[in-house]
């Protein structure tokens, strides 16, 4: 195939995917925009095999065929409630590639035309840094950020004195680095940069909290686009800038989304160190009276109301209630309750993780809404039913300017008549301060585990 | 700069943008498999581990190449299905409700 010929396929593969994520902008284009994005990527990867630079083909199959095995498998078998840490695991695998491919342009830059061993353009060699130092940092932030939401290693922020000092040396070594590496193409300095950008990814994630997790997973999204870029400058091909900067502004604008959903600035999360005693009873002052109720209680409260509002959080997910709590829902739903779900920006582990839930569970989109669209509702709502969320109901973000959440949008439960809490304890949430919604009159606390806790009001509806 | 790599910098930007107006039209709702999606189309690193391992340039070059071919396509091949996965489930209320 030629040059020219090439070039055009490979413009077609890039609109393929400005449709693919065009198609994501409603529920029911979006299975037609992946479609596209399969198409893109077949036109992407033929073009490229047929490419006269391309010679043999045996080992291309066999790697193709088992990474192909492997991604089927890993799709078919993950559960829904693991999808952060997939997502994850898929980045580091984008980054291990852009460093792979970056290093193989270093050792053979005749194999994508761009010079030969020691005499490689110097803009080449910089685009390569660029490609090998992101790429690194989004696979070993990716493996931490994974094992974090696996929970093979604490989820607890670690933070030491100087961290923020040590992480800017390293950037700035990094950088000076990169710049005697460009004048001078040694492998040794391309080897000892991507060492320190490895240490790096572990560093700027470590400090950073299992709440905060959305924001991550978003900023390593993007990341793995700006790698993915960096490659497709060295290698001049444009269906690969194009991708990379489409996937680059997406997690950029999924990360501002969330930052916002928190009302912190994205410096701040990434400096972590945010709530570093997750899961502790907010200390001091004498205990407070709080009226708890059984699930008896909770299914008369919940039969005899005209509107519920349910709003789940990452405290579902842990527990696997969605299927439970949407048989709740629909037995409410066929007793004439209005039944609607109210999402938090934030709620979960990564943007959009309690939608997919939900989803999963057979709940119809159309009655989960967004903060904005129901925040309004809930004075008009017989009972807010808050299932395994904590902060993001606290109105302490809207009247203590001393607390860490002051100014983060939460969702209005307060103004329904009866707020039912179903929490395992009191203990407060990752931001580590009590929620002065559990000692209220009209709340009523279900300390149990959330799927249990379900399955028993529907019992008694 | 050369004028290809003022080109590249002019694409690169131009996608930057349009990323940028299509991906605020995504609802919240879609967030999860948006990521699941860009994911597996960052998997066109592909392309650049198919030209090395297929080059015939050294024995390195080619396992480098193969072992990132097949990092991308488990990617792309996962990514995509199960992006189709998820947006299978979401349905809207039936009329009947």
């Amino acid at each position: 195939m030629g040059a020219n010929l090439s070039a055009v396929a490979y413009l077609i593969a890039g609109i393929c995917f400005v449709m693919a994520l065009r198609g994501l902008s409603s529920p029911t284009t979006a299975r037609a925009g992946n479609l596209h994005g399969i198409a893109g990527m077949v036109i992407a990867g033929a073009t490229t095999l047929a490419a006269p630079g391309v010679l043999s083909y045996g080992l291309i199959l066999a790697g193709l065929v088992i990474g192909g095995a492997i991604g089927t498998v890993i799709a078919i078998k993950i559960e829904m409630r693991a999808m952060p840490q997939l997502v994850a695991a898929f980045h580091s695998l984008v980054g291990m590639a852009a460093v792979l491919v970056a290093a193989a342009a270093l050792y053979q830059p005749d194999a994508y035309g761009i010079g030969t061993v020691g005499t490689i353009k110097g803009l080449s060699l910089v685009e390569m840094s660029l490609g090998a130092v992101i790429g690194t940092v989004t696979f070993s932030g990716s493996v931490v950020a994974f094992a974090k939401l696996q929970g093979m290693v604490g989820g607890a922020p670690v933070v030491f004195p100087g961290q923020h000092w040590l992480n800017l040396a390293i950037g700035v070594a990094i950088v000076a680095i990169g710049v005697r590496f460009v004048g001078s193409e040694s492998h040794g300095l391309f080897w000892l940069m991507t060492a320190l950008a490895f240490l790096v990814g572990v560093l700027i994630i470590v400090p950073i909290g299992g709440a905060d997790m959305p924001v991550v997973i978003s900023m390593l999204n993007s990341y793995s686009g700006w790698a993915a870029a960096g490659i497709g400058f060295t290698l001049e091909n444009s269906a690969l800038i194009i991708t990379g900067a489409l996937v680059g502004s997406s997690g950029a604008i999924l990360s501002y989304i969330m930052c916002k959903g928190m009302n912190r600035s994205f410096v701040s999360v990434i400096l972590g160190g945010f709530g570093a005693a997750e899961g502790v009873v907010a200390a001091g002052g004498p205990a407070r009276p709080v009226k708890s109720g059984s699930a008896e209680d909770a299914a008369f409260l919940l039969k005899n109301a005209a509107s519920v509002i349910i709003v789940p959080g990452y405290g579902m997910a842990v527990a696997q209630a969605q299927h439970a709590l949407r048989e709740m829902g629909d037995k409410l739903t066929k007793a004439g309750v209005k039944v609607r779900y109210a999402i938090h920006p934030v709620a979960g582990r990564m943007p959009g993780h309690m939608n997919v839930l939900l989803a999963e569970a057979n709940v119809p989109y159309d009655q989960v809404l967004e903060l904005e669209a129901i925040n309004s509702d809930f004075r008009a709502t017989d009972v807010a039913f808050v299932i395994g969320a904590n902060d993001v109901t606290n109105p302490i973000a809207k009247t203590d300017p001393t607390s860490p959440i002051y100014g983060m949008p939460v969702l209005d439960v307060e103004y329904a008549k009866t707020i039912l809490f179903l929490k395992r304890s009191l203990a407060s949430g990752y931001a580590g301060i009590g929620n002065e919604l559990f000692y209220r009159n009209n709340t009523m606390m279900l300390f149990a585990d959330a799927k249990k806790m379900c399955e028993d009001i529907v019992k008694y509806l | 700069m050369t004028a290809t790599a003022l080109i590249q910098l002019y694409v690169f930007v131009l996608a930057g943008f349009v990323g940028f107006q299509a991906i605020t039209r995504v609802p919240p709702l879609l967030h999860t498999p948006l990521m699941a999606a860009t994911n597996a189309i960052s998997g066109i690193s592909l392309v650049g581990s198919l030209v090395l391992a297929g080059a015939d340039k050294g024995i390195a070059a080619t396992v480098l190449g193969t072992v990132a071919a097949a990092c991308a396509m488990a990617n792309v091949v996962g990514g995509f299905l199960i992006t189709d996965r998820m947006l299978k489930m979401f349905r809207r209320s039936t009329p009947a409700d």
